[in-house]
C-alpha cells in the first residue's frame, strides 16, 4: 500500500473509529507525565510527547499475570488457564526504541519453547510506530543499531511533517487497520519531507560510543576492577530493569487461599540479591558490583549475535537513575579504554 | 501445544526419610492421570519443577530413573519455604510437576566407554538414577567399566542406602563409599571424595566422569582429575543455579551466553572453563 497522510487535528477522530473494535493503547499525559493508557476518546491522546516514562512493555508482558487459576480436590487438582479475550489491541504513537524492544522480548518469549501468554497477545496486537523529530538528552537508539525514526517491527509508521503526519503502510496488520478510512496518498514532495525529518534526527543524534566488538571486549574485562568503580554508586534500586524496554526477567509465586489460588508471574530484577540467592544460601552474584556486571554483560556481551544487543537506547535508565548511574558512560569506560587494550 | 507454564497433577505414594538429621527425605510420586505419565518421557540427569500449590515452585532432578516406569522420585533437602511445606507432606496429597526440564547427562557420548561417577552429599541424586539407568540389564552392556565414588559427612548423610547395598553386592560395578568422620561400625573409606578419586579412579584414557556434590567437593576434586590425565572434555557437572521457569525465559539462572535450565544443567568441564560468567561452583 503506499504510503498516506492524515492531518493531525484528524487524529483524534481517526482513534475513535479505531476504539470500537480495537483496545487502543495510546500515550496520555497524568500527572504530569507520560503514560501508555488505554484510552476511551482519542482526545485523551497526546502525541506531542518525547517518550513515556515507562516503557509499554508491559502491555504484552504484563508486571503481573496469572498464569493460572487452580482449586484443590481430594485426589486431584482442577487448573483453569485464563482465556485472553481482550479486543484486538493497538499501541498507537509507540517510539521507535519501544518498537526495538519488543523485537527483543519477543526474541525471548517466541524461541521455543513459545511463552503462551506473550504469543496470544503479540500475535493479534497492531503496532503503530511514531519517529522522533527530536531526541532527549538521555537517548542513545543510534549507538545501539536504531534510530529516531527507524519503522522496523511497526505495522503502520506515522512521521511528522508539520500540520500532517506521513503514514507508511508496513504490513498487512497496519494496512488492514486503514482499510475503512479514507486518507489521502501521500505526494512525492511529503514522501520526501518525511524522509529528511528521518534523516535530519539521525544525523542530530550520533552514536556515542562504538558498540561493534563490545562482546570481545566486555568478555575480556569480565575480571577487570573496572566494574568495580562502574558500581561504587549504585544503590541496588532496580528501576534501569524496571523501566527498561528489554528486560525480561520474572518471578513465579503463588498466591493462595485455603485450598484455591492462583499461580501469577511477576516483573523481577537481577539487580536484587535474593534473584540467584539459592535456598542452600549460596549466591553466585553476592555483591552489587557482580550484580552490574551481570546486567551489561546480559544486554551487550552474552546473546550479542543470537537475539541483537539487549538495549534499544531509550535511555529511561539513564534519566531515571537516583544516582545518575549513566549507562553511556559505562559503556564508554568499559569499551575505549578496553579497545585500547 | 501444551502450555509449558502449566503443571501436571501428581499424588504422593510415599515419604521416606534418608538422612540421620531427617532433613533430606525422597518423595515417590505417581500421575493421576495417565496420559500426562506418557509425556514425561526423561533422562538421567534431567529435572522438574515440582508445586506445592500455595507456596509455589522448586527445580528438583529426578532420583529415579527412566528404567522403573510407573512412578518418580525426588530427594528434598529441607531448605526454603516450598521444601518446608513439602516436609510436612505424606501420602495421598496432590502436587504438580512441570518437566522433563533441562539436558541430562551425556549417555550417547558414554557409550563403549569407561564410567566414572563421582558424588557427594546430596547432589547424588540424579547421579543415582543415572548409575540405575546404566546397571539396568538391556543399558549395562553398552558402558564399559563402572566405577562409583560416593561421599558424605557421616554414614548416616548417606543417601539411598538399599540401593547401595545393592550395587556393593553386584560384580559389574565398583562402589567406593567414604565419610568425612568415622563411626563405629563403618566399613568404608574414611577421607574425602578428591582424596578417594586420587586413590581408586580408574585409568583416565578412554573413561567418562559424571561429577555432582557440594561446591568444596566439586573445587577439590577437578584438579585431582586434571592431574591424573582426565581430558575436561569428558568431565560432566550438574550445575545449581536457583531457577524459576525452567524454559529459559525468567534470567535467573543465566551464567554467560547459557541458560542452566536449557543449556544445563549438565555441561562438561570444557564448556565451563569457556564460558565467561559468575563462580557457580
Amino acid at each position: 500500500m503506499k504510503d498516506k497522510t492524515i492531518r493531525k487535528k484528524d487524529v483524534s477522530d481517526f482513534l475513535d473509529r479505531l476504539i470500537q473494535s480495537n483496545r487502543v493503547y495510546a500515550p496520555v499525559m497524568e500527572n504530569g507525565y507520560f503514560l501508555f493508557k488505554t484510552i476511551k476518546s482519542g482526545s485523551e491522546v497526546n502525541l506531542d510527547y518525547q517518550n513515556a516514562k515507562m516503557s509499554p512493555k508491559d502491555i504484552l508482558f504484563p508486571q503481573s499475570e496469572a498464569l493460572f487459576r487452580y482449586q484443590l480436590e481430594k485426589r486431584d487438582v482442577e487448573i483453569d488457564v485464563p482465556v485472553q479475550d481482550e479486543p484486538n489491541p493497538v499501541i498507537f504513537g509507540i517510539r521507535p526504541c519501544d518498537v526495538r524492544g519488543i523485537q527483543a522480548l519477543n526474541n525471548v518469549f517466541s524461541k521455543n519453547p513459545k511463552d503462551p501468554y506473550f504469543e496470544a497477545r503479540r500475535s493479534k496486537t497492531v503496532i503503530v510506530g511514531l519517529g522522533c523529530k527530536e531526541t532527549h538528552n538521555g537517548c542513545f537508539c543510534t549507538t545501539v543499531g536504531g534510530g529516531p525514526c527507524t519503522d522496523d517491527g511497526s505495522d503502520l509508521f506515522l512521521i511528522d511533517i508539520g500540520d500532517e503526519y506521513l503514514i507508511r503502510v508496513i504490513s498487512d496488520k497496519g494496512e488492514d487497520l486503514l482499510k475503512e478510512e479514507d486518507l489521502m496518498d501521500a505526494e512525492a514532495q511529503k514522501i520526501t519531507a518525511a524522509a529528511e525529518v528521518a534523516e535530519k534526527a539521525q544525523e542530530a543524534l550520533g552514536p556515542c560510543v562504538e558498540v561493534q566488538g563490545s562482546k570481545d571486549i566486555l568478555t575480556r574485562r569480565f575480571n577487570d576492577p573496572v566494574w568495580g568503580a562502574i558500581a561504587e554508586k549504585c544503590i541496588g534500586c532496580g528501576v534501569c530493569t524496571y523501566l527498561c524496554p528489554t528486560c525480561h526477567c520474572f518471578d513465579i509465586c503463588d498466591e493462595a487461599l485455603y485450598k484455591e489460588g492462583k499461580r501469577i508471574r511477576i516483573w523481577d530484577s537481577c539487580q536484587y540479591p535474593l534473584f540467584t540467592r539459592l535456598a542452600s544460601g549460596l549466591n553466585p552474584r553476592d555483591t552489587v558490583e557482580k550484580r552490574i556486571r551481570q546486567r551489561i554483560m546480559h544486554k551487550f556481551a552474552y546473546f550479542p549475535d543470537e537475539q541483537g544487543m539487549l538495549c534499544t537506547g531509550c535511555g529511561r535508565c539513564v534519566i531515571e537513575c537516583p544516582v545518575n548511574l549513566d549507562i553511556r558512560e559505562a559503556l564508554k569506560v568499559l569499551l575505549r579504554t578496553g579497545a585500547a587494550q | 501445544m501444551k502450555n509449558p507454564y502449566v503443571p501436571f497433577p501428581v499424588r504422593i505414594e510415599s515419604v521416606l526419610v534418608e538422612t540421620e538429621d531427617k532433613n533430606i527425605k525422597t518423595f515417590t510420586l505417581s500421575f493421576i492421570h495417565r496420559e500426562d505419565e506418557e509425556q514425561f518421557i526423561y533422562r538421567p540427569g534431567q529435572f522438574a519443577e515440582l508445586t506445592v500449590f500455595g507456596k509455589g515452585e522448586a527445580p528438583f532432578g529426578m532420583a529415579s530413573s527412566p528404567t522403573q516406569p510407573g512412578f518418580l522420585e525426588f530427594s528434598i533437602s529441607k531448605a526454603g519455604v516450598v521444601t518446608n511445606e513439602l516436609h510436612q507432606m505424606s501420602e495421598g496429597e496432590v502436587l504438580g510437576i512441570r518437566g522433563p526440564l533441562g539436558n541430562g547427562y551425556p549417555l550417547e557420548t558414554s557409550k563403549g566407554k569407561n564410567v566414572l561417577i563421582i558424588g557427594g552429599g546430596f547432589g547424588f541424586s540424579t547421579l543415582r538414577a543415572l548409575t540405575n539407568y546404566m546397571l539396568e540389564e538391556t543399558h549395562r552392556k553398552e558402558f564399559k567399566q563402572i566405577t562409583l565414588i560416593y561421599g558424605a559427612r557421616r554414614p548416616g548423610f548417606l543417601l539411598y542406602k538399599s540401593d547401595l547395598e545393592a550395587w556393593q553386592n553386584r560384580s559389574d560395578i565398583q562402589v567406593f563409599l567414604t565419610v568425612d568422620q568415622d563411626d563405629t561400625g563403618w566399613r568404608g573409606k574414611v577421607g574425602f571424595v578428591p582424596a578417594v578419586t586420587r586413590e581408586v579412579a580408574p585409568d583416565a584414557e578412554n573413561t567418562i566422569t559424571f561429577v555432582c556434590g557440594p561446591p568444596a567437593m566439586i573445587t577439590h576434586t577437578l584438579p585431582v582429575l586434571k592431574e591424573l590425565g582426565f581430558q575436561k572434555e569428558r568431565i560432566f557437572l550438574s550445575l545449581e543455579m536457583r531457577m524459576k521457569c525452567g524454559i529459559g525465559k525468567c534470567g535467573r539462572c543465566n551464567i554467560g551466553s547459557k541458560y542452566v535450565c536449557q543449556d544445563g544443567p549438565v555441561f562438561s568441564y570444557a564448556e565451563i572453563l569457556n564460558l565467561t560468567s559468575d563462580d557457580v561452583f
